[in-house]
């Protein structure tokens, strides 16, 4: 006979209460003015479903959407590959290690505001080192305040600098788990490198890679402060994303209702393509 | 299948090995015949997994060559030497079906489909994995598993040697029975060369025909079962293989004779070596009987254990180990030891000096 003791309920009451005041309670105040209308005065008015239609209308979401999409693909197709190898060719002892780690870890230090003004320093045209260079030594007309390659060239760059780190740390720490007897079997079953990165090293690495994967795309899509200081969402809207696009919503022209809609669909994305990403992967584990 | 010579071996893991104690195996000279099933037996660090790696190619030795049928190879890849390993722990492809599994090595080396599929499906019987041939092989159990990855030693028809590395170190007591007497019934099938490492005695007593001890990174005895049992080359052999181990009882050696807290004690034969240094009489429990004369020690210890009891009497200030049928005596209890003289030996600084008499 098992008793139950229902004080337990007691020790979790904290953690409920955190919970409440920083994500549940502030999440359905955006909730409320998702569907509710205001002209100011504090007077609000029933809306319903009609920000969430219209948002879902809206040819300048569609476009944000598509970029956001755009931008967070491109980063995952570069830096998975790129982390995935930069971790392979990293030493696995001696004294190299740290060294390559605190290097690794170095870019992921740096705060995204201060990330953001270092790129766009460095890519002014006429005094950034890679601005001028670009212009003045190769020729190259590079200016991301007026082209919008440039600029995608430029946050996507920033971007690669900045998280590839994640993936390689987390790949490197699958990688160094493998025993020595795997690779030693695996060179006596006459194996090639790429049948060891194949069916050894990928195997392995599939739960850290998953949540690299994972973790760089929450992050990207929601990325907001590096872009939002490097491009300013320009030229044009040309790297307006859907956080900074949200932002002008909501801040700029102060339209809470459709900000809010907007919020909450943006974060259902969010969730549903994290969700149905860490289903498919983890779907075979037993 | 091959016969493999090891000459002048050493191996030191440190760059500059300046004495003996440097070195992790100390000159090793070796021969495994064609077929043989063998053990390399010892405690954990004595050098019989460096000896191993060697043998696969793993590691390089600092000195010394290996010969497969007379070819030498010691500079030679793992890949090129064309054996097989199965180590300590399951060692499988997570991703691939058992069938692939015990099909990769073949592949790897590019032989055709048809040969494949009845070499796997071969092995697979032997092993009595046919049922799980299109299961993940991530799913087994561990045993399972270590069935796979010895599955993939044996897979090959044409390698030198099959190497096991403790394979049932992480394999439940009782499947590790029913592994052991598997192996031993798929050597007599395969005929290859086998190579068994482990520290546990039965499991080297019940596969090998040869038993090599190592200790300190030497090969202290190389034989049967049954000569390791009964006339072991050094005290550490005596102690290591037999539970309790044998009974080494330090002693005087005066005018060719050996004195046992001040008792003469009647060996198996002549001294044959000068008897200088540490000198100990050597003899096993089994060997050990309680009479109603004879040496006399008080019972410190005795236990019961089913078929036959064992007896820990103190003689003087030596302990010495009996087993005996029937009842035992009762602790504090004065018995009275006798030694079968014919398996009573006497060793010089741990090497036996004795010689059996003709």
């Amino acid at each position: 006979m098992k008793t139950v003791n229902q004080k337990a309920w007691f020790f979790v009451l904290p953690v409920l209460l955190l919970v409440a005041f920083n994500a549940l309670i502030p999440m359905m105040t955006v909730v409320n003015y998702s569907v509710q209308e205001t002209f100011g005065d504090n007077l609000f008015f029933w809306e319903g479903l009609g920000w969430f239609e219209q948002i879902l209308r809206s040819e300048r979401f569609h476009a944000a959407l598509g970029r956001q999409f755009l931008f967070t693909g491109l980063i995952l197709l570069i830096e998975v590959p790129l982390g995935i190898i930069i971790a392979l060719s990293m030493p696995k002892k001696g004294f190299w290690v740290p060294v390559c780690l605190v290097l690794m870890a170095l870019p992921m230090l740096i705060p995204w505001n201060v990330v953001g003004a270092m790129w766009n320093i460095f890519t002014l045209p006429d005094i950034g080192l890679l601005g001028y260079f670009m212009n003045h030594t190769l020729g190259i007309d590079y200016d991301m305040t007026q082209n919008p390659l440039a600029a995608w060239i430029t946050i996507i760059t920033m971007d690669v600098w900045h998280w590839t780190s994640l993936v390689v740390l987390l790949c490197y720490a699958g990688l160094v788990s493998i025993p020595d007897a795997y690779y030693q079997a695996a060179r006596i079953d006459g194996a090639s490198n790429w049948a060891v990165f194949r069916y050894i090293q990928l195997p392995k690495m599939k739960q850290v890679l998953t949540i690299a994967i994972l973790l760089r795309f929450m992050d990207s899509f929601n990325i907001y402060t590096e872009p939002f200081v490097l491009t300013g969402g320009g030229p044009g809207n040309s790297t307006t994303l859907l956080s900074i696009d949200l932002v002008k919503i909501a801040l700029g022209q102060f339209d809470l209702g459709p900000a809010a809609a907007m919020s909450l669909i943006y974060f259902a994305i969010t969730l549903l393509v994290s969700w149905v990403f860490y289903t498919l992967m983890t779907k075979d584990d037993t | 299948m091959a016969k493999i010579t090891l000459s002048k071996l050493r191996h030191s893991y440190l760059p500059n090995p300046s004495g003996p104690d440097d070195y992790a195996l100390k000159e090793i000279d070796l021969d495994w015949d064609d077929g043989g099933a063998y053990a390399l037996l010892g405690p954990s660090g004595c050098g019989k997994s460096t000896l191993l790696n060697i043998i696969s190619g793993l590691l390089v030795p600092s000195e010394g060559r290996i010969l497969f049928n007379d070819a030498d190879v010691t500079d030679l890849a793992t890949d090129k030497r064309n054996i097989a390993q199965v180590f300590q722990f399951p060692v499988i492809y997570d991703t691939m079906t058992v069938y692939d599994n015990l099909a990769f090595p073949l592949r790897n080396r590019g032989r055709d489909e048809a040969l494949v599929k009845e070499r796997v499906t071969a092995i697979a019987e032997m092993l009595d994995v046919t049922s799980m041939l299109n299961v993940r092989a991530a799913n087994l159990s561990p045993d399972n598993k270590q069935k796979i990855s010895m599955g993939r030693g044996l897979v090959r028809q044409d390698v030198n040697v099959v190497m096991f590395d403790e394979p049932l170190t992480v394999i439940d007591p009782h499947l590790k029975w029913k592994l052991r007497s598997k192996l031993k019934e798929l050597h007599q099938r395969i005929k290859a060369t086998m190579i068994y490492v482990t520290h546990d005695q039965t499991e080297a007593l019940t596969f090998a025909d040869q038993v090599v001890v190592m200790d300190l990174g030497m090969v202290v005895q190389i034989g049967t079962p049954q000569e390791l049992f009964e006339r072991p080359a050094h005290t550490f052999v005596g102690h290591f293989i037999g539970s309790p181990g044998m009974n080494i009882l330090p002693c005087d050696v005066r005018d060719g004779a050996a004195f046992f807290q001040g008792a003469n004690v009647p060996l198996e034969g002549n001294i044959v070596k000068p008897a200088t240094g540490r000198t100990e009489i050597g003899v096993r429990p089994e060997f050990v009987t309680l009479g109603t004369s004879g040496m006399q020690g008080v019972v410190r210890k005795s236990a019961d254990i089913g078929r036959y009891g064992v007896v820990e009497a103190m003689v003087g200030d030596t302990r010495v180990a009996a087993i005996v049928e029937g009842g035992v005596p009762e602790q504090g209890e004065t018995v009275h030891l006798n030694f079968k003289p014919e398996q009573t030996r006497l060793y010089a600084d741990g090497w036996l000096a004795t010689e059996a008499r003709g």
